[in-house]
């Protein structure tokens, strides 16, 4: 029993120790940056000040990858909710192979779809623009989410649609009033995996978006360039990839349950 | 790139010149160069730069927001790092972003936006091209047109620990082996610190680096015909410096990874006896507010060479015009107020930047505030360009490959700059 | 209703997915292997200097270059970083991820508290871990505090710098396959542990003859999403150790490079759709050969 909880303690540090390290720099005086103790002494919001400076303009890319991050989900799950239904409760022909298809698109490399991208977005005027960065973000996600909700509508018994049609419904009402509900779990993980995924996605919002008042959180981060004049921006990247990580971090907690639960993809089984 | 990018235009002449060796010379009114269109369009704009480390910027961008609030200007910094300032500003170009209007580039760069039509073509009139260091506006020029304006030069310094030579009764080494020599004389003294470190990270510092050796051994990376001249003798002992001091241990294994501020955070905790750095450290190094554990304990020299002093690799930065701006003539009058003679003494005095007006070099009253400007001068006046090619950021990568392969000692030095001139023939061809 | 109603309600409902997926990554794609078969122009104006615009045909030029020219040197060290990247990479988070997943599944008190700080690897921006782990991995950075010996270079050239990514990687996402194979327990009915226990199976011998089998559609579902993530590795070399190391570039670090770097379009799409090509084997190798199960189809 020992042995177990030792193995959980390390699992734990092993988890935690890199984030606990960015909290602990976050929260050194700029001069201590380089300090090695276990924890910050003097404490120093000094970091965090810096962070939310005026002139980083934090704060607005804060709320533009609530945008982003908002709008992906819910049109991903909009749109992916029903493509799902289609694949698991509608007989029509190339069913697999539609599946397969969108299953695949995740298979091309990223990086490589960049140019082509920014070529396409620059020549219909999307550069610099919310759309040109949810549009990627939900191509990205897309497989994923129809895959999941796939798995989740299929394992749903037909008896259910079917006492729900003979009640009168349309196939569509039958969704509505019965199907969702019942997936509620499955759309949530969704939600969860999605809005994570959209939250973090950098490589296209670097790319497709220069003006400061558009970028995202880990954008801003990234380029953070300290803001005093000794200031190396270590603790300042640090305080912010704390701030940027810390509304999954609150997700998780809360969720942790419906997210495993939601990945076992069996509420009905 | 885009529409016209996407036009397959298949052309006989892909032979080409490549190298462009830009501007010949500082004569500022060249009869054959072509006159520029005018620049319209006047309102708000943003100057795009790299981290501004003197944090003075700012003050200087508030006053002409002062006289000028039809047209503010809005600050845009990008990350310290040149490679990465360089692609978000290439990013801006490609996407035709009109985000960016006054780009503050790096003087390697001017030849590549210039060929790409990323930055517009600057009327010569309208700026006192006569007075600044002519090196600069060299920079600044490609195929005799002027595209960029100097905003700041720079050039390579050696800053040493005065206080510990002092003490071993040394001065400031003018070669190679009499640094070599110091650091025997002090270091035994001094546990914890090292001799010499300059920036070796892969990137574009080591560019800067590798030429300094290679100059400072009398050697050139490219010739004056654009040939490239790497497999010489000259080289290989230049490249032999930075290989041997880190074969010996002069040069600490840690400072592979430096890039400027890895490096000056070194020198200021008091672990290098001599350091190759920009001007730009001398304020910092001196700050007395506990940052800086060598303040007042340091000195500047001019780098050292192989048989007598060394040569620096010419930095500086330029400001120029996107072409893909709205209010390019905001931009251009933007320009001319951070280059006029009033904002580079204030901001020289501000920061420890080096400016490139001339005249503030030997003005008694700064020299006598900055006593590294003498120096400085000197460094800036005998600098070399380092490749001005179109294709830069390939000969600076082979470079690169080149040394560091080198200094990890994965590649044997003769090698290392066979197979780069090898690299460097086929990009300049 | 009828075949063809089904048929014209199930192309409804399908396509504002497929628009999205035509839109931003199979225009991109069918773009991108174009591109692989061009090369952009880069000869100057003698008289001006500007670049001349446009692109030309060169055939197979840039995959040539890739096996058999210039580039083969780099192109060989990235593949074979891609792929231990992945093979080492993946096996240690399957390890990692399995104990996880075997801890966190017991109840035990503060069962939600362990289980929300193994999601928070996985929730950190990988933008953020970049930067997390470059400072942990600096030369006077906290890893070599709390190692013994001389300091490590981990962001210099070298074996040093593959480990510094492999235990980054393995960091943020053995967290995901835990959780995966964690929701893959937990449809276990427990009458079969406990028949197991009954059976006098316990220990290691219950998990290999027992739970593993009943866990593995699942862990290979999720094995190969991760193989299939990790074969396209960019952030994490690029941003913790730098481009153009030969110890950690890979495929698409080189693809990046010279698209962004050197704009050379042609070369860099060559690499990308040559590994898309890898990718694409390895997923249906997972398929068939392995059976995993990614369609769904046989529950």
């Amino acid at each position: 029993m020992r042995a177990r909880y030792l193995g959980i303690a390390a699992i734990v540090v092993y988890c935690l120790a890199p984030f606990y390290w960015m909290l602990v720099s976050s929260l050194r005086r700029t001069n201590d940056i380089f300090d090695s103790s276990p924890w910050p002494s003097p404490l120093s919001f000094e970091s965090y000040t810096a962070a939310f400076a005026p002139g980083n303009g934090f704060l607005r890319a804060l709320l533009n990858s609530f945008i982003v991050a908002g709008v992906t989900t819910a049109l991903v799950l909009l749109f992916a909710t029903l493509a799902a239904y289609a694949l698991a409760r509608v007989e029509f022909r190339f069913k697999n192979a539609v599946l397969a298809l969108i299953i695949a698109t995740s298979m091309f490399p990223g990086i490589s779809l960049l140019v082509p991208l920014l070529r396409l977005f620059s020549d219909i005027g999307w550069i610099n623009t919310y759309q040109a960065m949810i549009v990627p973000n939900m191509g990205a996600v897309l497989p994923l989410a129809v895959w999941n909700l796939t798995a989740f509508f299929r394992q749903m018994p037909h008896e259910l649609e079917e006492a729900a049609q003979i009640d009168g419904c349309t196939q569509g009402q039958a969704f509505i009033r019965v199907i969702l509900p019942v997936a509620a779990p499955g759309v949530f993980t969704t939600a969860i995996i999605t809005f994570i995924a959209a939250w973090n996605e950098f490589i296209i919002a670097l790319s497709v978006v220069n003006r400061q008042e558009l970028k995202t959180a880990p954008v801003i981060t990234s380029q953070f360039t300290g803001t005093s004049r000794f200031d190396s921006p270590f603790g300042t990247q640090m305080a912010a990839g704390v701030i940027v990580t810390i509304p999954l971090v609150i997700l998780v907690l809360l969720f942790q349950r419906r997210i495993v639960a939601g990945l076992t993809a069996g509420g009905v089984k | 790139m885009g529409k016209h990018g996407l036009v397959v235009r298949i052309s006989a002449a892909a032979s080409a010149l490549v190298l462009g060796v830009s501007g010949c010379g500082s004569e500022s009114a060249n009869p054959d160069s072509p006159s520029p269109p005018a620049l319209a369009g006047v309102g708000p704009i943003t100057l795009v730069t790299g981290k501004d480390f003197s944090g003075n910027l700012q003050h200087q961008l508030d006053e002409w927001n002062g006289q000028h609030p039809d047209q503010p200007v809005q600050l845009i910094e990008l990350p310290e790092n040149a490679d990465a300032q360089r692609q978000q500003m290439v990013q801006n170009a490609q996407t035709r972003s009109d985000a960016y209007t006054v780009l503050n580039l790096d003087v390697v760069w001017t030849a590549e936006f210039a060929a790409n039509q990323w930055v517009v073509q600057l009327p010569e009139a309208e700026f006192p091209l006569g007075s600044l260091v002519p090196a600069t506006v060299d920079t600044a020029r490609y195929f005799k047109r002027l595209y960029a304006v100097p905003m700041n030069s720079d050039g390579g310094l050696l800053y040493y620990r005065k206080d510990l030579l002092d003490a071993a009764g040394l001065t400031a080494p003018k070669t190679w082996s009499e640094m070599s020599a110091d650091c025997a004389k002090v270091l035994p003294a001094n546990p914890g610190v090292s001799c010499y470190a300059g920036q070796f990270e892969k990137y574009e510092g080591l560019t800067v680096n590798f030429a300094e050796a290679v100059h400072s051994a009398g050697g050139s990376v490219v010739g004056e015909d654009g040939k490239p001249t790497v497999n010489t003798e000259a080289a290989r002992r230049g490249l032999s410096f930075l290989v041997d001091g880190v074969r010996t241990g002069e040069i600490p294994q840690k400072a592979r990874t430096f890039k400027e501020e890895e490096s000056r955070r070194a020198f200021q905790a008091g672990e290098l006896l001599f350091q190759r750095q920009w001007p730009y450290q001398y304020a910092k190094a001196q700050a007395t507010d506990g940052s800086s554990a060598v303040a007042g304990k340091f000195g500047v020299a001019t780098l050292p060479g192989l048989s007598g002093p060394g040569v620096s690799s010419l930095g500086g930065h330029n400001l120029a015009v996107s072409a893909f701006a709205k209010n390019k003539r905001s931009g251009l009058e933007l320009i001319k107020f951070l280059t006029g003679e009033q904002q580079q003494r204030a901001n020289l005095e501000k920061t420890s930047q080096a400016p490139s007006w001339a005249s503030l070099y030997d003005e008694p009253a700064l020299v006598a505030r900055f006593p590294y400007l003498t120096e400085l001068k000197k460094s800036i006046l005998g600098a070399k360009r380092r490749p001005a090619v179109v294709k830069y950021q390939e000969v600076s990568v082979a470079i690169q490959e080149a040394a560091y392969g080198a200094m990890s000692g994965t590649t044997g030095v003769d090698q290392a700059l066979a197979t780069l001139q090898g690299k460097l023939d086929a990009l300049t061809r | 209703m009828t075949r063809r109603g089904s048929g014209r309600l199930a192309a409804g409902l399908v396509s504002p997915t497929l628009v999205v997926l035509a839109l931003v990554v199979a225009y991109p794609v069918i773009s991108a292997v174009r591109l692989a078969f061009y090369r952009r122009e880069d000869g100057i104006d003698p008289e001006t200097g500007l670049i001349r615009a446009g692109e030309r045909f060169v055939g197979l030029d840039n995959f040539a270059e890739m096996f058999g020219g210039d580039s083969t040197g780099r192109f060989l060290d990235a593949l074979a970083n891609t792929t231990t990247f992945t093979l080492a990479g993946v096996s240690l988070e399957v390890v990692l991820g399995v104990l996880m997943a075997l801890v966190m599944h017991r109840a035990f008190r503060g069962r939600a508290l362990v289980r929300a700080s193994i999601l928070v690897p996985w929730a950190v921006p990988t933008a953020i871990a970049g930067l997390l782990w470059r400072w942990v991995f600096q030369a006077d950075g906290v890893a070599n505090d709390l190692l013994p010996g001389p300091p490590v270079l981990w962001t210099t050239d070298g074996f040093q710098a593959w480990v510094a990514v492999v235990v980054a990687d393995t960091w943020k996402t053995a967290p995901f396959i835990g959780l995966l194979v964690l929701a893959g327990l937990q449809v276990i009915p427990n009458e079969i542990h406990e028949a197991a226990r009954l059976d006098g199976a316990t220990g290691w011998r219950a998990f290999f003859s027992i739970t593993l089998p009943l866990v593995k559609p699942t862990l290979l579902v999720a094995v190969l999403f991760r193989v299939l993530d990790t074969l396209r590795m960019f952030d994490l070399p690029y941003t913790l150790i730098g481009p153009g190391k030969e110890a950690t570039d890979t495929v698409t670090v080189l693809a990046f490079e010279e698209a962004v770097t050197f704009g050379r379009f042609g070369p860099a799409s060559a690499y990308a759709v040559t590994l898309f090509a890898y990718v694409a084997v390895v997923a249906f190798v997972f398929v068939r050969l392995l059976g995993a199960d990614v369609l769904g189809s046989r529950r």
